[in-house]
């Protein structure tokens, strides 16, 4: 079996499984956000639900919409406020306590080999440590906040080798929009995505979770990266202990093996309004921009920061351009802060905005007119995603947004001089 | 279950922004939410789909986000089902567990126009366009996931408290 069938075997308390089984499996974490956790609380009252089956597997997370930029959403973030009181919940990330739910998810909670499923798309996100996890609606939340226990078909799994090194700057989010572009936006529709290969192992778990991040742009349910000593050490560092490791078995099998060689992967850009309508950034060089993002799930994190900051230091925004950088946690804004990142990009006079989903969510901090285009490190690319249905965003890696801010077009960062 | 009724039409990967766009999900009354059901799409369809209550698409039918809201708006906005060539994973649960009856079934979307009356069994998995006198057969959901559907998750849930 691969590792995403012993995962679910294991929680299933089964010998092995096979694709396409259905099974029900015991749930390790559940998590929900401010836009998904009030429909799950609703539920779970309907359902009768008195006590949540683990308080310290439940985690609410505030982040699509803080602070709270309406009445609304602040009505929201009481529901869940309430419910973490009354339910004395541990794990309740607060405006101000917490950051992006993934992010906070990775930096305290999830251990490999674990069951975790949250309300939002892009919890699978996880397996860039060995866990297996994904996406699910509100009632579900509901219900395994009341059992602990959900079903899951054994997914098919791809295994996508990535044979040689990315060539700085071309970065983790390149590789992934070019794997979205050649599989298409349903390419690998109820999948489970493994990435191996020389360039995975070589790639730090800040990258690996870009990877696994985005599988479901292509429609896939879980993203996996076999641990190796890269995912032990950043266990230690965060002090995840005690954990268990799950790897392939020899005879791991997949449905589907593609392999690429990453020193031919270019710089990316995935153009409106698909996320699999991707071309090389050489061939959309020019196209001007409004505003450019850095932060989000996929890109928010201090490796992007970094990136980005070396890119922009003494440098400046283009006038006319507008430039957002939102860490992806507190605890990435405070380390950016303690690094002199934030100055960087500060006296770049990009605005440093405060740790949440932001634009990418199209909640508020920085939405766009009719007619505005974006260039973001973001994860969608939709019709009207970031504010006004004729604005166009174009997703792509922090180098490349950062080299698009200065020059205030789309622009491959190998041609800024360094 | 078995819906009757004629169609409306939309193409290939509707995403869930599309279908209830980001800034109405501040709202959580399933009424609210209907107003808006694929506001970012068509905005004559809570018209449309009170003549035209089976929706039919293409591939990948509600990709993109977790959120709930996209096939309750659609629920309430009167949809009675959803028949696609097929359905990104969280959007089909989610129908299954807010009781938006939802049938795979390649081949729909060449097989039915917009407006052609339809009749659609969700046991059998089969799709009759009784407008063009045509057949087809879907991939009907396993008994439990029928059950969930007819009823919803909580609704299951609760009987199974009993």
């Amino acid at each position: 079996m691969n590792i995403t069938e012993k995962i679910l075997a294991e929680a299933s308390g089964k010998k092995s499984v096979i694709p396409g089984e259905v099974v029900e499996a015991k749930v390790d974490k559940v998590m929900a956000n401010d836009i998904t956790a009030p429909l799950a609380i609703e539920a779970f009252k309907q359902m009768g639900g008195e006590k949540v089956w683990s308080r310290e597997r439940v985690i609410i997370i505030h982040d699509h919409l803080v602070p709270a930029n309406e009445e609304k959403a602040a009505e929201l973030h009481r529901t869940c406020r309430e419910f973490a009181i009354s339910q004395e919940l541990p794990h309740f990330y607060d405006v101000g306590r917490g950051g992006v739910c993934h992010q906070v998810m990775m930096e305290n909670h999830v251990k490999p080999s674990e069951v975790i499923v949250g309300g939002d798309s892009h919890t699978c996100t996880y397996g860039a440590i060995g866990a297996f996890s994904t996406g699910i609606g509100s009632t579900e939340v509901a219900s395994v906040m009341l059992t602990g226990r959900l079903w899951f078909k054994v997914p098919r799994a791809v295994n996508i080798i990535v044979h040689g090194r990315l060539k700085p700057p071309v970065a983790p989010k390149d590789l992934i929009l070019y794997t979205i572009g050649q599989f298409g936006a349903d390419g690998a529709t109820y999948m489970s995505i493994e990435f191996s290969g020389e360039a995975v192992h070589q790639m730090s778990i800040s990258g690996r979770m870009t990877l696994c991040n985005m599988v479901v742009e292509m429609g896939g349910k879980n993203g996996v990266v076999e641990p190796d000593e890269k995912t032990a050490s950043y266990l230690k560092e965060r002090g995840l202990i005690p954990y268990r490791l799950t790897k392939n078995d020899a005879e791991a099998s997949y449905d589907k093996t593609v392999e690429y060689d990453a020193s031919s992967i270019e710089p990316m850009v995935a153009l409106p309004y698909r996320v699999d309508n991707v071309k090389p950034v050489t061939e959309v060089e020019g196209t001007p921009i409004d505003q450019a993002l850095i932060g989000s799930c996929t890109n928010g994190r201090l490796e992007d920061l970094r990136v980005a900051a070396n890119v922009l230091r003494g440098r400046k925004v283009r006038k006319g351009v507008r430039a957002l950088v939102i860490p992806a946690s507190q605890e990435v804004y405070a380390a950016a802060m303690k690094e002199g990142l934030l100055e960087t990009f500060v006296k770049a006079e990009a605005l440093v905005c405060n740790p949440a989903c932001g634009p990418c969510y199209g909640g508020h901090l920085g939405l766009l007119a009719a007619g505005e285009s974006c260039a973001a490190t973001v994860n969608r690319n939709f019709t009207g995603r970031m504010g006004s249905p004729k604005a166009k965003v174009y997703l792509a890696s922090p180098a490349t947004v950062a080299a698009s801010a200065i020059r205030g077009m789309l622009t491959d960062p190998r041609t800024l001089e360094a | 279950m078995e819906f009757r009724g004629r169609v409306i039409k939309y193409g290939d990967d509707v995403n869930t922004d599309v279908i209830i766009p980001s800034r109405y999900l501040v709202h959580t009354d399933p009424r609210e939410l209907a107003k808006y059901a694929m506001a970012g799409l068509d905005g004559e369809f809570n018209m449309k789909v009170k003549e035209r209550p089976i929706l039919v698409a293409g591939r990948n039918f509600g990709c993109g986000s977790s959120r709930e809201q996209a096939p309750v708006s659609l629920k309430h906005a009167g949809v009675k089902c959803v028949v696609a060539e097929s359905f990104a994973r969280i959007f089909y649960r989610n129908s299954v567990n807010i009781g938006l009856p939802v049938l795979e079934c390649p081949g729909v979307n060449s097989a039915v126009e917009d407006g052609d009356e339809v009749s659609v069994n969700l046991e059998r998995g089969v799709v009759n366009n009784l407008t063009k006198k045509v057949g087809l057969n879907g991939l009907p959901a396993p008994g439990f996931l029928l059950e969930i559907m007819e009823k919803g998750l909580v609704e299951y849930v609760r009987a199974k408290k009993r």
